[in-house]
């Protein structure tokens, strides 16, 4: 059992809730942040990163 | 296209305005400020169109490091109103053309940001992730009934065995995953359940197996946090991440 610090965020713990969680509004400039596509597409570039920022 | 957009964090009372520290600032650095109209306000900042405009966002949001820069700035600015003022934060990348559009919405969701806002006040939210233990994988032992059997039909008998460790491992797991979240949701007001994260993401080997988000009084955090902490199972490992702005209970109720 660990207590991860607050300042130590994991990016994708902040991602689960930035882009599934968070009040839901039709912004002026539409983007569907509120369906599944734009989360797979965030995770897929975060997939495709992933490695990188291992390797650093 | 207009000039510039407006970047939306977070809804909270008018008061907003008010505390906001001179300074901060969010996304693509710029100077956080308050658009407020009757008894709430919004905390927004201009934003470039060429960064958040409708065809710049798509591309953007395939831009991992465009991704995080954002994330991260969103919620500094969300963390550090929430300090002061009970906020309900906005999903990223929620962006309007101008103050007015701004004001206007404040004024048709009223009721629903109010609503928001006694729901999560006084409250926080923590994360809970569980992740099942590796197990060794042990070849069964040759059993001394074995040699009473052929080869073939021994090792026929040691698979099955195997099968049946491995599922019976894998029910303990996810029987664990169940105790785990009902004993967090009995400490806390509402829970959130998000899929669990990828291997590759959640930075584990371990498969994931519980990844939830619960709403916690603020009276009552010492308490969950001793609940779930000291709670122990020999088939998964947990992990406490908070506290969260409540981003998982923030939701506006369909008027």
């Amino acid at each position: 059992m660990t207590l991860a610090r607050n300042d130590d965020l994991h990016l994708v713990d902040l991602l689960d809730r930035l882009l599934a969680g968070g009040v839901v509004l039709t912004g002026d400039v539409t983007i569907s942040l509120a369906g599944v596509d734009l989360v797979q597409i965030s995770l897929r570039a975060l997939i495709s990163s992933v490695s990188t920022l291992v390797d650093e | 296209m207009a000039d510039v957009l407006v970047y939306l964090y977070a809804v909270g009372g008018a008061e907003l305005a008010e505390s906001v520290a001179p300074g901060l600032t969010g996304v693509d650095g710029a100077p956080v400020r308050v658009v407020v109209d009757g008894r709430v306000g919004a905390v927004v900042s201009t934003v470039d169109p060429l960064h958040f405009g409708e065809d710049a966002l798509q591309r953007n949001l395939e831009d991992l490091t465009w991704l995080a820069e954002t994330a991260r700035a969103h919620h500094a600015v969300v963390d550090a109103v929430s300090q002061r003022h009970p906020v309900a934060p906005l999903r990223m990348a929620t962006v309007y053309l101008d103050d007015d559009n701004v004001r206007a919405l404040l004024r048709r969701k009223n009721t629903a940001f109010t609503a928001v806002l006694d729901r999560i006040r006084g409250r926080r939210e923590w994360g809970v992730k569980a992740f099942a233990r590796l197990q060794p994988d042990v070849e069964p032992d040759r059993g001394a009934g074995d040699a009473d059997l052929g080869p073939g039909a021994a090792y026929l008998l040691r698979k099955r065995i195997s099968r049946e460790r491995s599922a019976r491992a894998q029910q303990n797991v996810e029987d664990a995953a169940a105790e785990l979240h009902e004993t967090s949701s009995a400490v806390a007001v509402a829970s959130h359940l998000y899929p669990p994260q990828d291997p590759q993401l959640s930075g584990r080997q371990e498969h994931m197996v519980l990844n939830a988000a619960y709403l916690v009084g603020e009276t009552d955090a010492a308490a969950f946090l001793d609940t779930v902490q000291t709670w122990y199972s020999p088939h998964i490992d947990h992990e406490v991440t908070g506290p969260w702005v409540p981003y998982s209970f923030a939701t506006l109720e369909e008027s």
